[in-house]
């Protein structure tokens, strides 16, 4: 494998990523992350000289809505999924700001 | 010697658009609806839901950045901004960094300083994320989506100003464009207009930046005024102590002047933006541009040498009438009533100012209809009513949009113009005050108005003033 992944760079994609991983797993994922970098630089190879980057897979565009409510009230079916709820809302951890 | 030092700001300006539906659902964006009635898998990020564009939005975005001399975008797409916080349910926003919608623009500003044009670097467009209210009683916050998925543009500012005043000038400036323009309605203490200030010090004439830091929460034009001269002082502070500035995000607490380190560019967050692959590109061609400008309102530069030329306004009414969108709306739509401007533009000058000022109102929170006001300058220009009971009935409007006719009537206030009636209370008058009315025959001109008073207090303001003058003359 020519891409190695450093500890460092695993626990900082671990924090971004909010995941806790044990030392097996760590491991697991330094090697799957080396793998596909070194896909990467495979594609590397290609000369892409004069190719636009590819902003979407599809070739379509303009795709619109137009600005008609057409939602009802939906605070049941979203307050199903709360794990915690209090007045409405969401309850989660106090945060700042 | 002490040293002079320059104040560096750049601004970003998020404002809330005023569609009838969120950007990617269609949920309605009405303010205040019970907490997460206005909700969707879309705006709430369920897995498999799908984001569609509201068209109106990108026609918004247009218009602001044609009417702030922006190029536009011709290709241009969403990018996907990685954050976790619990206001957001996707984990990610849907924002613009790549090729945002608008960029290289400007729009010109007027202090005692001079003229001088404040450039935009580019505006955005992008999802607002849900509010979190902090529980006074439990240790929790508790979150409502109905604001998740708002459409905002961020109208990103170049770092051209040096002081609090060229901030405000420019800030109601963008203000008023995007009022005039239907956009939003810019209410900066309700959120729907939120800036956050960049500020940097250097010694005057020094070549490169300081290190600046973002200020954040600050919902008025007075708060954002004590942050720049708040943390204008703390960066020299620093600076003169031989300290550095450090380079973070501080959060403005307006009543204790001061303001607090959010997070360091340390932990600055890596928000790992990549193309958006739910939403397709958006090509905005020449003709859709042109329609837009086509569509543009008259903004305040053309109507106010309008109000000059066609209603024949003094420049000071025409400059403060069209500076607040709301006062423009009124003129006209009263205008078009009572097809009297220089009368309307008097009211607005006069008692609505006033009673704006006295009530610690801005001209957004006029309640009254238009169709009331004319009614009151009908009936003071017939002369159904004068000018003080005038007054007094339009306080009733202004408070509880009352309907002058009816009110007039059933309280009596119609001004009496019945000579006989009048002549009545005046000779009454003449009667019990004596000694005035021997000063008017010793020559005292003056007494006569002593005379009109008592004689008004009599009719409780509603006699016609002229009357009772001609006839007071004509009884001594």
């Amino acid at each position: 494998m020519a891409n190695i992944i450093s500890d460092e760079t695993i626990e900082y994609v671990g924090i971004l990523a909010k995941l806790e991983l044990n030392e097996e797993e760590k491991e697991q994922a330094k090697k799957d992350m080396g793998a596909m970098l070194d896909y990467i630089d495979k594609l590397n190879e290609l000369d892409t000289t004069g190719v636009e980057p590819m902003s979407h897979v599809f070739p379509v565009t303009n795709v619109f809505r137009e600005d008609v409510v057409t939602n009802g009230d939906g605070s049941e079916a979203t307050l199903s999924n709360a794990p915690s709820m209090k007045d409405s809302g969401f309850k989660v951890p106090k945060t700042i700001g | 010697m002490s040293k002079v030092y320059e104040t560096v700001i750049g601004l970003e300006v998020h404002v809330e658009l005023a569609s009838k539906t969120k950007i990617f659902c269609g949920c309605s964006t009405a303010f205040g609806g019970a907490p997460n009635s206005h909700t969707c898998p879309v705006c709430t990020g369920m897995p498999g839901s799908l984001p569609v564009l509201n068209k109106q939005v990108v026609e918004y975005a247009i218009a602001v950045g044609l009417a702030t001399n922006c190029s536009i975008t011709q290709y241009c797409k969403f990018d996907r901004k990685n954050y976790f916080y619990p206001d957001n349910p996707q984990n990610y926003q849907i924002s613009q960094l790549y090729l945002p919608i608008c960029r290289n623009g400007g729009v010109e500003i007027e202090t005692a300083a001079g003229k001088k044009t404040v450039g935009i670097h580019e505006i955005h467009m992008e999802e607002d994320a849900g509010k979190l209210v902090h529980d006074e009683w439990e240790d929790c916050s508790i979150v409502d989506y109905n604001r998740s998925g708002v459409p905002l543009i961020e109208i990103v500012s170049e770092p051209d100003m040096r002081s609090a005043e060229e901030v405000i000038a420019y800030l109601e400036k963008l203000r008023l464009i995007i009022q005039y323009l239907g956009a939003s309605d810019c209410k900066l203490n309700e959120g729907s207009m939120r800036a956050d200030v960049n500020l940097s010090v250097r010694e005057m004439g020094a070549p490169e930046f300081g290190t600046r830091t973002e200020m954040k929460n600050l919902n008025s034009f007075k708060a954002i005024a004590r942050a720049i001269e708040g943390e204008r002082t703390r960066q020299i502070e620093l600076i003169e102590e031989g300290k550095k500035v450090i380079q973070e995000t501080r959060r403005w607490d307006d009543n204790k002047e001061y303001s607090y380190a959010m997070r360091s560019k340390e932990d600055a967050q890596d928000y790992r933006y990549f193309p958006e692959p739910d939403l397709v590109p958006i090509v905005i061609n020449d003709e859709w541009i042109a329609e837009i400008k086509a569509r543009q309102p008259e903004l305040r530069t053309e109507k106010l040498e309008r109000y000059k030329k066609e209603f024949g306004l003094p420049d000071y009414d025409a400059e403060i009438i069209t500076g607040h969108k709301k006062f423009a709306d009124l003129f006209e739509a009263t205008t078009e009533i009572c097809k009297k401007p220089k009368k309307v533009s008097n009211w607005i000058m006069g008692e609505i100012i006033r009673l704006l000022k006295e009530n610690e109102m801005d001209p957004e929170d006029i309640k009254f209809s238009p169709v009331n006001l004319a009614k009151v300058i009908e009936l003071a220009d017939s002369g159904a009513i004068n000018s003080t009971v005038a007054k007094e009935v339009f306080e009733e409007v202004f408070k509880h949009d009352i309907d002058p006719d009816k009110y007039v009537e059933e309280k009596g206030l119609k001004t009496v113009n019945d000579a006989g009636e009048l002549q009545a209370v005046v000779e009454q008058v003449i009667k019990d005050n004596p000694q005035s009315v021997e000063d008017y025959r010793n020559g005292k001109e003056k007494a006569i108005g002593f005379l009109v008073g008592q004689t008004m207090k009599a009719m409780k303001g509603k006699a016609n003033p002229g009357m009772v003058n001609k006839i007071l003359k004509e009884l001594l």
